[in-house]
């Protein structure tokens, strides 16, 4: 709640507080997200899904349910041409084509129905007739690695994650990197500590569940209303899976109801598009929050060893980090950003990282906000922490000991350009929190650092001039929390114009030029820069037009916070609204456009906790009582929407830690798929979140910007490990630290 | 299945529709009356999201019956604001306060801090935070949507005064 931003604005636009375009028809009901589209003719479709977690499917008869009153089509995946090698293999996607021989987890989808309303498609569904042959099932990863284990797949595709692994044996993938010598690290470490631990299946939680119309006009084109954070990759997943030209597929983005990685892929448009195509009319799917949790891509369960050395004088000397991700029914954890990030925030000589990529009868699981980051930080903070105590090393003192800084050489050994590790520890250390002894039973203090990469990657933007001096931007980046406001700053900025001038858009696969997805916190970073080199084109072209009206050359004309001024002549100037009004008479309007791939500029990022919670003894429950985070954000292009970013993330964190997890049954089956059962964070218990905003402005980006969405999620689930260590005396080692896992640490250190 | 006619007043406008007896009464405020400001988040009456006002008393719309507003009066997101656009102060407050980031909850916490203002025109944080526990939101952490409330209620009773 209460903010403080270091720092001193040297920007007109950047770093104002500006109202977001999209804020009136969002507080009053008009903004149109997916499920709000509604086409003439549409139809209602759901979804059949497995019940069990392994089993070949021996038969499907679907004659019953087409004689329903009402019913208009259904699809099975004998309705897709044969799966094309590539991209859609790779990534996983085969399932979106609904399951053909074998269906892998419990909520797989087996087949679909269009009907003329929601109920009916509903009632159909149970007309449908599936044989199965049920298959013995393997549901932990540490299981699946096993010489014996059933097997999902014949082949794995070691392309995962953007990553390329080693095949580890039938259900694993594995990448390994190390550096130095570990045996000897640790024979140089004083003290060394050594702990197992678990994370469970969490859900996203976005309040949207994912939702498309699709229609498939009859020659074959598809246009496709969809929830999703890369309207590109529906795209080209869609058009692989049905074998169509990319340009006969259009996704529109319609507003998106939160994703945090969840909503990257499309579980639903392509058996939409078969629908409509059956029966020429639009199809909408929304699935129900149970379809949610069963049926799309939770964020993965682990198990994680983890051994850490370090001096008596606080320095680390060796580490070693082993990891199962439990990918699901397809390979795809986020093991290779996990290697890549999972001892990085440490100068850490000596260390071997080990990640698994396990395939297990599970829903797929998907990336959520700094995939893989919460999990690892979970493990390796904790064993910091315990370190810490060892030595008898304040936590901030040791972790500003360890901490990289610039020039430090990352895992791939690439040196860091400026970063805040500092600056964050720094800022937790001073603040009032850190300083506020805390007081009273069973009440503790814990601390952690998380660090994450951050994405860069394709943006495509293209900018209109209109002849009254305001200007129309387009851009591919679905906006989830408030991008398109901090991409629009970025462009206004550049061009020198007040925010109040640009109305920015997020449009089409047909309007822009590709974009990868709302991902890796990479959207205000590089569609940001899209916008301002697309700004930039704007501006070049402009001086080009004022050098042709005053027949000069255009290396004689300068610009400057939206005035055109000739050199030498002060009387040669046109405001941007002046020279604007001359365009259409002088050669035409303006466009200006751009294409880029910033991955170089990317610029990782810290973020630090300090949290103090109570634990009530006699049921095991944690109550936060004060939460601080401080994370270098770079340069905070909207501050409200950068604090909202730091509250949000670490509330979700909070969840994760304290409450969230999938209850799977022996057979596979989750049982708490309700947001009743599953129950995430409400208002009453959380207190606000202090942020304290760092900015360490980013090098590599022209105006200093960092992501900011993701790396506040890392930290809390370690922060509050520490804080309950601290308060009762037992260290966590598994997530969730709900009341009863609380209270059995609390029993057993008591000797029950 | 058969329709049936239900009269209500929606937003202040009498209206008259069909349903069909199993219909929600979010289902026919989305499909029926196409007011889609409301939203679902899970349909089991535990997000908040398709919150209205059902004769005076806050609802979640997915666990009521279309037939169960005959005779009675609805009141949606899409009737906060004045016929001339003019925002309900808490519409004003959460655009002002950045209380919302996707804002797929956001008609249903305006609509359920309306009921709430209603009760208690001055809430403290424990009040607005109790009152608003029906409501899930997964982006904001609830410290803005808070703060709006507050604010929103500040203004309230200045107006009244
Ligand atoms: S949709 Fe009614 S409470 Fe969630
Ligand atoms: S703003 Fe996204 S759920 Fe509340």
């Amino acid at each position: 709640m209460s903010t403080t931003i270091e720092r001193s604005s040297q920007y007109k636009v950047i770093g104002k507080d500006v109202l977001r375009p999209d804020g009136v028809d969002k507080v009053t009901g008009r903004a149109v997200f997916a499920d709000d589209v509604h086409l003439n003719g549409m139809l209602h479709a759901k979804v059949l899904r497995s019940p069990h977690a392994h089993a070949k499917i021996r038969s499907i008869d679907v004659s019953e349910a087409l004689k329903m009153p009402g019913v208009r089509a259904v699809v099975t995946s004998e309705d897709f041409p044969p799966i094309p090698e590539g991209i859609v293999k790779e990534e996983g996607a085969a399932f979106f084509a609904l399951a053909s021989d074998k269906v892998l987890f419990r909520g797989h989808a087996v087949a679909a129905v269009a009907a003329d309303s929601p109920h009916v498609a509903d009632e159909a569904l149970s007309k449908i007739k599936v044989e199965y042959e049920v298959l013995k099932a393997v549901l932990d990863p540490r299981e699946a690695m096993e010489p014996g284990a059933p097997v999902l797949h014949e082949k794995l595709n070691p392309m995962s994650f953007g990553a390329r692994l080693e095949q580890h044996s039938p259900n694993a993938l594995q990448q390994i990197t190390s550096m130095g010598d570990i045996e000897q690290g640790f024979r140089e470490a004083d003290v060394v500590v050594e702990r197992e631990f678990t994370t469970k299946t969490v859900h996203q939680g976005y309040i949207e569940p994912q939702s498309c119309v699709v229609d498939t006009a009859p020659d074959g084109s598809v246009t496709i209303w969809s929830t999703c954070q890369g309207p590109f990759r529906h795209r080209d997943n869609t058009a692989d899976l049905l074998q169509l030209p990319q340009n006969k597929v259009k996704v529109i983005p319609t507003e998106i109801g939160g994703g945090f990685g969840g909503k990257e892929v499309p579980y639903l448009e392509p058996m939409a598009a078969i629908l409509s195509r059956k029966t020429g009319r639009p199809v909408k799917i929304t699935m129900s929050r149970s379809d949610v949790f069963e049926g799309t891509g939770p964020a993965c369960a682990s198990y994680m060893r983890v051994k850490f050395g370090a001096k008596k004088t606080g320095e680390l000397v060796a580490a070693h980090l082993y990891f199962c991700f439990e990918a699901g029914a397809f390979p795809g954890a986020p093991v290779g950003g996990a290697v890549g990030i999972g001892l990085g925030r440490y100068k850490i000589p000596n260390q071997l990282v080990e990640g698994f990529d396990v395939v297990v009868n599970k829903p797929r699981t998907q990336p959520y906000r700094a995939p893989g980051a919460t999990q690892i930080h979970f493990a390796t903070e904790g064993v910091v922490d315990e370190l810490c105590e060892k030595i008898g090393m304040d936590p901030i003192e040791f972790r500003l000991k360890n901490v990289v800084q610039e020039g430090d050489r990352n895992v791939q050994g690439v040196p860091f350009l400026r970063i805040g590790g500092v600056e964050v520890l720094e800022a937790i250390k001073n603040s009032d929190h850190y300083k506020t002894p805390l007081e009273g039973p069973n009440r503790g203090r814990g601390v952690a650092l998380g660090f994450w990469r951050n994405g860069g990657g394709m943006s495509s933007c293209s900018i209109s001039v209109h002849p009254d001096g305001t200007v129309s931007i387009i851009e591919g980046s679905p906006d989830l929390s408030g991008t398109r406001t901090g991409i629009g700053m970025q462009a206004a900025e550049t061009l020198g114009i007040p925010f109040e001038d640009v109305r920015i858009t997020v449009v089409d696969t047909d309007s822009v030029g590709y974009t990868m997805g709302s991902w890796g916190s990479r959207t205000s970073f590089a569609t940001g820069w899209a916008a301002i080199e697309a700004a930039r084109d704007v501006n070049l072209k402009m001086v080009e037009r004022a050098s042709s009206i005053w027949s000069v050359p255009p290396e004689e004309v300068e610009v400057s916070d939206g005035t055109f001024y000739h050199r030498d002549d002060g009387s040669k100037k046109f405001t941007f609204k002046q020279l604007a009004a001359r365009l259409n008479a002088t050669g035409g309007p303006v466009v200006g456009s751009s294409v880029v791939d910033p991955t170089r500029g990317v610029g990782p990022a810290f973020a630090a906790n300090v949290v103090d919670l109570e634990v009530d003894p006699e049921t095991g429950k944690v109550t936060i009582l004060r939460y601080t985070v401080a994370q270098d954000v770079g340069q905070a292009l909207h501050p409200g929407m950068v604090e909202g970013q730091l509250e949000g993330g670490t509330v979700q964190g909070i969840g994760w830690a304290l409450n969230e997890e999938y209850f799977f049954d022996n057979d596979g089956q989750m049982r708490n798929s309700s947001f009743l059962d599953y129950r995430m964070p409400v208002a009453l218990d959380v207190p606000m979140i202090d942020t304290i905003i760092i900015e360490v402005p980013n090098p590599g980006h022209p105006y200093g910007v960092r992501g900011v969405g993701e790396n506040n999620i890392i930290t809390p689930p370690a922060a509050i490990a520490a804080a309950i260590h601290n308060a009762i005396g037992v260290r966590m080692t598994d997530l969730p630290m709900s009341p009863g896992y609380v209270l059995q640490a609390l029993w057993q250190q008591n000797g029950h | 299945m058969a329709k049936v006619i239900v009269n209500a007043v929606v937003n202040g406008e009498p209206v008259e529709f069909f349903c069909e007896p199993r219909q929600s009464l979010l289902e026919v405020i989305r499909d029926v009356l196409l007011l889609t400001g409301t939203k679902e988040g899970c349909n089991d009456g535990n997000c908040g999201a398709c919150n209205v006002i059902l004769d005076g008393v806050l609802v979640d719309s997915c666990c009521v019956l279309g037939v169960e507003a005959q005779g009675k009066t609805v009141e949606t997101i899409e009737g906060l604001a004045g016929t001339d656009g003019d925002l309900h102060p808490l519409q004003r407050t959460f655009l002002d306060l950045t209380g919302l980031q996707c804002g797929i909850c956001t008609p249903g916490f305006i609509v359920s801090a309306k009921a709430l203002l209603e009760s208690n025109p001055n809430p403290s944080e424990h009040e607005i935070r109790l009152g608003l526990s029906g409501n899930l939101c997964r982006c904001t952490g609830y410290d803005k949507i808070v703060l709006a409330v507050q604010e929103a209620g500040k203004m309230l009773t200045e107006a009244k005064r």
